[in-house]
Parts: C-alpha cells; sequence; structure tokens
C-alpha cells in the first residue's frame, strides 16, 4: 500500500464511521414517541415491563386472526422484509419502506404514527392496538 | 361548388372531433399539498376536476368507510382537503356517483377485457398510472 493509498482511504473511513455513528444515534422525536408508549402502557398494565422487539416482529409477520383476510398481517402489504418497498394491497400504491434504517423518517411524527395504526390495527387485528403493541412494533423496526 | 363542399364537410368533421373530445383527458394538477400527501398516501392523488363536488362531499363526508378502508383523517388536514377538492371540482359528471370509475364518461373510454384489471402490474382501477403514465399530472390522452 503507497502512502498515497492510505491518505486516500483513512479520510474515507472516517467518513463511513461518522455516518454509522448518525445512523444508530436515537432520534428524538422517536425516543419521546416511544417513551409516550411506554407511560401509557404502564397505566394499562401494572406488569409491563419494557417493550421487546421480538414481540414487535411476530406482530408484524403475522398472521393474525380477527381482520381482513387479505391483510392478515403487516407483512401482508409491508412485505416480510421491512428494508423493501411495500405494496398497498388494493391500490397497487408502493410504500416506502418500515425498517428505520432503509427510511430514517419512520416513527418521527407522532400525528402521523397515530394516524397509519388507527387505520391500519383494524384491518390486521380486528382491533385498535394497544399501547404495548405500538411500542414493541416501533422497537422492533427501529432495530431493522 | 365542390371546393365549398369540400371546406364545409371538413368543417363539420373538424367540429365533432372538438365535440366527442373528451373534457377529462386533460385536467389541472393537484396543488394543494395536504391533498397530495394524504390521499397519495394510498392511491394515485386524483384530480378535483375528476369528480363534481357533490361526489367530493359525499367521499369527504365518509372516508371512516372508504371503499371498505378506513381512511379518517384528523379535522385540520380534512378541511382543507375537503375545500380543495370541492372548490376545483368538475362542472359536469353524476354527483351521486362516489367512484370516478363509475362517471359515464369514464366507462366509456375504458371498455376492455376484465383480465386486464387482474394485471399484476394494474391491481385495481385506481391505479390510472399503470397505463397513462402521465395521470399524476393530469394527462390522460396517451391512450
Amino acid at each position: 500500500m503507497t502512502p498515497h493509498t492510505i491518505r486516500f482511504i483513512l479520510p474515507t473511513l472516517a467518513v463511513f464511521a461518522a455516518g454509522a455513528a448518525i445512523a444508530a444515534a436515537p432520534n428524538p422525536a422517536r425516543t419521546a414517541l416511544l417513551d409516550g408508549y411506554a407511560a401509557q402502557a404502564k397505566a394499562q398494565s401494572p406488569a409491563f415491563a419494557g417493550f421487546s422487539a421480538e414481540r414487535g416482529r411476530a406482530l408484524y409477520l403475522g398472521p393474525h386472526g380477527g381482520g381482513k383476510p387479505e391483510t392478515n398481517a403487516c407483512a401482508a402489504c409491508h412485505t416480510p422484509d421491512p428494508t423493501a418497498q411495500g405494496r398497498h394491497q388494493r391500490t397497487g400504491r408502493g410504500i416506502e419502506p418500515m425498517a428505520v434504517s432503509a427510511n430514517p423518517k419512520r416513527f418521527t411524527d407522532p400525528v402521523e404514527v397515530e394516524k397509519r395504526f388507527d387505520r391500519d390495527c383494524p384491518a390486521v387485528l380486528g382491533r385498535a392496538c394497544t399501547a404495548q403493541e405500538k411500542g414493541d412494533f416501533i422497537t422492533y423496526l427501529s432495530g431493522q | 361548388m365542390p371546393r365549398r363542399l369540400a371546406a364545409a364537410a371538413a368543417l363539420l368533421l373538424l367540429s365533432g372531433v372538438a365535440a366527442s373530445a373528451n373534457e377529462f383527458e386533460r385536467v389541472r394538477p393537484v396543488t394543494n399539498d395536504a391533498t397530495r400527501k394524504e390521499c397519495g398516501e394510498c392511491h394515485m392523488a386524483f384530480q378535483p376536476g375528476l369528480l363534481p363536488a357533490g361526489s367530493w362531499t359525499r367521499i369527504m363526508d365518509g372516508l371512516d368507510d372508504h371503499f371498505g378502508e378506513k381512511a379518517s383523517l384528523p379535522p385540520g388536514p380534512a378541511a382543507e382537503i375537503r375545500a380543495y377538492l370541492t372548490g376545483n371540482a368538475a362542472g359536469r359528471g353524476d354527483p351521486t356517483l362516489l367512484r370516478i370509475t363509475e362517471q359515464r364518461w369514464w366507462l366509456r373510454e375504458h371498455r376492455f377485457r376484465p383480465e386486464v384489471w387482474l394485471r399484476k402490474d394494474v391491481m385495481s382501477k385506481a391505479n390510472c398510472e399503470a397505463c397513462h403514465r402521465d395521470a399524476a399530472r393530469g394527462l390522460y390522452e396517451d391512450d
């Protein structure tokens, strides 16, 4: 390796490292959203002991009963791979990826997040989601 | 006077073409951000000029069951979108019909074999862009 190559590689590595640090840093809006759901979950059930990415994954992948047969899981539209682009089950409209790594804007606007849970939970589960389910879901997708 | 006759015939032909040209083939694009965002989340944000005001009013009244889907909106954006859609609505069309795809002019222009709608790249009659590449800009003449 010539000194010239090293001079090129070192700064490149530094840029990548900085990029990774930014990506890994928790978004304050998302943290606040999760804190809010945690407070609600505690109020709904005293046994609440934090969110679980594993439960969030099970919620995402389904399949569930109770909702519409054609949307028996989040994955029905968002695909089993949350980093992939989804597709509206009826209209074919593209849906941006759910995974935060692929779509850093996810779960940063509380009004938007509540609007989507309010619409999609009845379609998938046949009922509203609990605060714990919302937190589990966001926790899972924040790590994807 | 054969020349005059020919001119008259040409005029007649031209006026005939003009009368049959569909005013819905070229509509004003969506200029309201809330409409573009909220409607465009699940389907192409249809231009207000594709439906009469009465249809838009009934659509906005029934977002809790929007053709079988829950599409409710917070009051702020809902009011803004309602005003934009009804304020820029078509002057023509049947206000008792909610679907663009049930309007008479639309049916006249889409007499295909039913399996066309089942194609994977089409999926739905609401997917204008599958065939009309510039549909989002309000241009539907490319058929």
